[in-house]
């Protein structure tokens, strides 16, 4: 069967959505996401699956090595962005390499009730020079701070921008998606005039 | 090896977790003959594949329009490096066709980045 390349095949982006355990990665994805979020499994084969320290995280028994995978279509510019939620626990970064390959950028979600939980994403993604903002999930009993304090608790410099966002909301996670792309645009230069 | 069944579908091993199940399917092999990224798209091309095991059956009836090495894992329900080496072995008589993102989308690209904002917000 003979398909035309360019028609066929859309262009491709994507975008990590990375945090702590329990910070609502899952939520996020599947509330963003055109299609029911979908998992997917690395292979395994040297981690060893611990148990994820439960302290403050309600509803949640279970953590199973997987990314959580999900896709926006913008079918009149044909092009399709993919959501991946990272594996939350360091021990499993090792797939990150691939993840992170061609990554537009990323979504550090963070929960004021544990914001060290989302250090580690925050170095990951400045150590390798890929652009992410934190959005600040916000959990009902959490207790509200300003961008400023949460900026210095995380040490975060004025380049990141920080966002709240409720991951359940479909237009909240897709806003917090679009504050992203500011962020990118914004360190575009303009083109000369 | 020590493993121990747990049921038909998962076996676990002590150290590698579970892992034996998606290794039969893929005879064992973990090395696809293609190269296949995450998101390379895969899809079929109409021509009968050589073989008719349930995955590569499933795996072609899941590709009718341009779809990701992820969301096939995904729904067969294996990891992704099985995935890899099903579709390969589609890829290579035929059944299937490829394109690997040929390069890393770019964050400074100013129209791309336009165009998904403009997307975004109609949606
Ligand atoms: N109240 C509230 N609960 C949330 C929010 N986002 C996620 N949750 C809940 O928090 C729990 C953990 O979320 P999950 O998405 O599984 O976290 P993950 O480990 O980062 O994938 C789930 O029970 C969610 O329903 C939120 O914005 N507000
Ligand atoms: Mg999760």
């Amino acid at each position: 069967m003979a398909y035309n390349d360019s028609e066929e095949f859309p262009t491709q982006v994507k975008i990590l959505i990375a945090g702590g355990f329990g910070v609502g990665k899952t939520t996020f994805v599947g509330a963003a996401s055109e299609i029911e979020p979908l998992n997917t499994e690395e292979l395994i084969t040297t981690a060893s699956v611990g148990v994820d320290h439960l302290g403050g995280i309600e509803q949640k028994s279970t953590t199973t090595v997987a990314l959580d995978f999900g896709r926006i279509t913008i079918e009149q510019h044909g092009i399709v962005l993919y959501l991946f939620g990272t594996p939350g626990q360091e021990r499993f970064w090792f797939m990150w390499d691939e993840l992170c390959a061609g990554a537009l950028g990323a979504v550090v979600l963070a929960d004021t009730r544990r914001l060290e939980d989302c250090f580690e994403a925050v170095d990951f993604f400045e150590n390798r020079g890929i652009p992410f903002l934190v959005a600040v999930n916000e959990f009902e009993d959490a207790f509200r701070y300003d961008e400023e304090e949460i900026r210095a608790a995380l040490g975060l410099g004025p380049g990141a921008p920080i966002v709240l966002c409720d991951a359940r909301e479909r237009g909240s996670a897709v806003s917090a998606l679009r504050s992203l792309i500011h962020h990118l645009l914004a360190a575009v230069p303009t083109p000369s005039a | 090896m020590n493993m121990t069944a747990d049921d038909d579908e998962v076996w676990l091993d002590e150290q590698a977790g579970r892992l034996i199940r998606p290794y039969t399917v893929s005879s064992g092999r973990t090395r696809p003959s293609v190269d296949l990224d995450l998101l390379s798209l895969v899809m079929t091309t109409g021509r009968s594949p050589k073989t008719s095991d349930p995955e590569h059956a499933q795996a072609l009836g899941l590709c009718r329009r341009p779809t990701s090495v992820a969301e096939v894992a995904a729904h067969l329900r294996l990891p992704v490096v099985v995935t890899k080496v099903i579709l390969a072995d589609l890829l290579d008589c035929d059944a299937m066709t490829t394109k690997t993102p040929r390069r890393a989308s770019d964050p400074k690209d100013r129209v791309l980045l336009e165009k998904l904002l403009d997307g975004l917000q109609r949606l």
